[in-house]
């Protein structure tokens, strides 16, 4: 236990210098980017005076690197700054988006293992079979296909022509009431209030876009699952379970599925980044007003200071994921020790 | 004349592969009385492992068994439905394979092993009761009974080896298949294993088919032996007299093998050639390119296996009367 924490600690140490080395290279392409601030919120036309007090007001003028150590003294101090377009701090957008983001990427992950893993662990169980081969090209095709694609298919299909489901937004405007306001995770903030019909509007609002990252996402797992399955199941001991008559669903699902689930963990940990990749842009799709939707704006707007915030609670997001995703492996491989 | 517990009569068994057929497991008969021990012994790649997995049709596909009966107790064993094959896996039949630093699962504690193996054949079993007959038999294999609740990788090679024999005979069965069981120990630990073999065969009254490619090894334990051959029985016979006169040439050529330390030999003796092709076998007897002793009508016709007077059984023309 002790050797845990050490690792952990260590662990968390550790994001320091990547988050410095990210924030640099965010810092310095945000300006070398054509464009600025003062330029978009004035205009083209805007006199020469006017500008040149605006960037002074943002600190514009002062040389890059005092810039950039005025920032990172900044960050030391957990201090995300104040917005260059809004008259807010930067840190309110980003705790008011963050829970449609981590709502939307917690449901796109359950998809996507919900989809991945029973259907890799199925093909490989049929091998050579009419359906393995049908799940394997299912896989193929999802891992090929541009995620704001799948989502305009899924809007056309399930909402336009269907009509089954809306197409954007996390709640119908009409539905606006105190049951949103607690936590901001609206699947919770609707049944803490014990309201089932605004429940039901967000799980509905919800479907489609976490359902467009999680077949996106899952081919890649299907693909996994399937490769390792079979892996396992021709080792020894699946072999030595099966004459000692442990019965067949055991030695696939116990045996088989945990053995092969290790290498789908530590995919799972690579892929939270492109999970998250895959939000910005299922947000723009959905209208989702997420984190992917700020960022999006406030790179239109050359809003410095937000984009960094956003940037840095991204970095942040894989690193948490990455040291849990360290901590399941002591939790199912009995020969992980820290 | 009592019942035999195992009789397999005509077995052959085939590995379509895109080459063609591999020919693993040809003709092969014999039967096995209670309490008897039964050593396969040839080369690799002679069918031997394939003949022991398909006892209890555990054969990796593509394998099949393509003719042949097999019974147990009399029973049709591959007329038996798929659970009730399962049943006799482990309950009846158990078997231990060559691999014992592979043939546990990493991820469950022995205990949980255990568990499970009892609670697949006796639904009603507690999880204390079951560690109490685990710890039982880790006793009498010399294991201290704590270990029961470590992980294999905490184990030593030896260790995991005498668990598998556990794991094999925790459900009482009547007959153990020993699949390379000493291959990856070292002679220290191999002899270790071999007396204990030995001394459970008495102690839960089983019998026991082993199967190896050491001679020496099938020796110290077998009371007959079956020398097998690309996928046939070559000879078949008491243990002794198997050593003390072997009649097929090949036979002969696998105890020449075996180092003795009591002669002053210089070199290790080998057979020349190797195992032969499966897929295209050679004409008339499979061991004729290799013979010392070939005959034309070796490579025309295969030899029958002959039973002689003394019960010994051997397929080859120069010990056919007819001859």
């Amino acid at each position: 236990m002790k050797g845990l924490l050490r690792y952990a600690i260590t662990r968390i140490l550790l994001t320091i210098p990547m988050l410095f080395i990210l924030l640099t290279i965010v810092f310095l392409v945000l300006r070398v980017m054509p464009g600025d601030p003062v330029s978009a919120m004035l205009g083209a036309h805007a006199p020469e005076k006017v500008i040149e007090q605006k960037k002074e007001e943002l600190g514009l003028n002062k040389p890059i690197i005092v810039q950039y150590v005025n920032y990172l003294g900044q960050l030391a101090r957990f201090d995300l700054g104040n917005s260059m377009v809004l008259k807010q701090r930067v840190s309110k957008p980003i705790l008011e988006k963050l829970p449609a983001t981590i709502e939307l990427t917690l449901w796109g992950l359950f998809f996507t293992l919900l989809i991945g893993i029973p259907l890799g662990a199925y093909a490989a169980n049929k091998r050579r079979t009419g359906r393995d081969f049908t799940i394997r090209l299912y896989g193929n095709i999802a891992y090929c296909i541009p995620v704001y694609w799948m989502g305009l298919m899924l809007q056309l299909i399930f909402g336009v022509w269907l009509k089954w489901l809306p197409v954007s937004g996390r709640t119908n405007p009409r539905m606006l009431s105190s049951a949103f306001s607690k936590t901001g995770f609206y699947l919770i903030d609707t049944l803490l209030a014990g309201n089932i019909r605004a429940f039901g509007d967000v799980a509905v609002h919800l479907l489609l876009p976490s359902l467009t990252l999680g077949i996106v996402l899952s081919g890649i797992f299907v693909r996994l699952t399937r490769a390792n399955m079979l892996d396992v199941l021709k080792s020894d001991y699946i072999l030595a379970a099966r004459a000692r008559g442990v019965s067949e669903k055991l030695v696939v699902y116990k045996h088989g599925l945990k053995n092969a689930f290790i290498p789908i963990l530590t995919m799972l940990g690579l892929q939270f980044a492109m999970l998250l990749a895959g939000a910005v842009l299922t947000e723009t799709t959905f209208s989702w007003p997420g984190m992917g939707r700020l960022l999006m704006e406030r790179i239109y707007l050359r809003d410095y200071p937000t984009v960094q915030g956003v940037i840095v609670v991204f970095a942040l997001m894989v690193s948490v994921i990455s040291l849990l995703v360290d901590l399941l492996y002591a939790a199912i491989d009995p020969r992980v020790k820290y | 004349m009592e019942q035999p517990i195992l009789e397999v009569k005509n077995l052959s068994i085939d590995y379509p592969i895109s080459i063609g057929t591999v020919e693993a497991v040809r003709d092969v008969s014999f039967s096995l009385k209670e309490g008897e021990s039964l050593g396969f012994v040839g080369e690799s790649g002679c069918g031997k492992s394939t003949l022991g997995l398909s006892l209890l049709q555990l054969l990796r596909p593509p394998g099949q068994i393509v003719a042949g009966e097999m019974y147990y107790y009399g029973k049709d064993l591959l007329k038996m439905k798929a659970e009730e094959v399962r049943k006799l896996r482990g309950n009846n039949i158990a078997m231990v394979f060559q691999n014992p630093l592979t043939s546990l699962d990493p991820l469950y504690s022995i205990e949980d092993q255990f568990f499970e193996t009892l609670k697949e054949h006796e639904p009603k079993i507690t999880r204390e009761e079951a560690a109490e007959r685990a710890g039982k038999v880790l006793e009498d294999l010399s294991i201290d009974k704590d270990r029961l609740y470590e992980y294999p990788h905490q184990l030593s090679g030896g260790m995991r080896q005498r668990i598998m024999i556990g794991l094999g005979l925790i459900l009482d069965p009547d007959l153990l298949i020993a699949d390379e069981p000493t291959t990856s120990l070292d002679v220290i630990v191999e002899a270790g294993f071999i007396d204990l073999l030995a001394r459970l065969k008495k102690e839960y009254n089983i019998s026991l088919i082993l199967i190896s490619h050491n001679l020496g090894l099938v020796a110290e334990i077998a009371d007959r032996i079956a020398v097998m051959y690309g996928g046939k029985l070559m000879e078949v016979g008491n243990a002794e007299d198997i050593f003390a006169r072997p009649m097929h040439p090949y036979t002969e050529g696998l105890i020449g093998c075996v180092p003795n330390i009591k002669m002053d030999q210089e070199k290790l003796v080998s057979m020349p050639g190797s195992p032969p092709d499966l897929v295209n076998p050679p004409s008339g007897c499979r061991f004729s390119p290799r013979c010392p002793k070939v005959m034309d009508i070796c490579t025309e016709k295969e030899p029958p296996l002959k039973t002689h007077k003394d019960g010994r059984q051997v397929a080859c023309w120069l010990h056919d009367e007819a001859n």
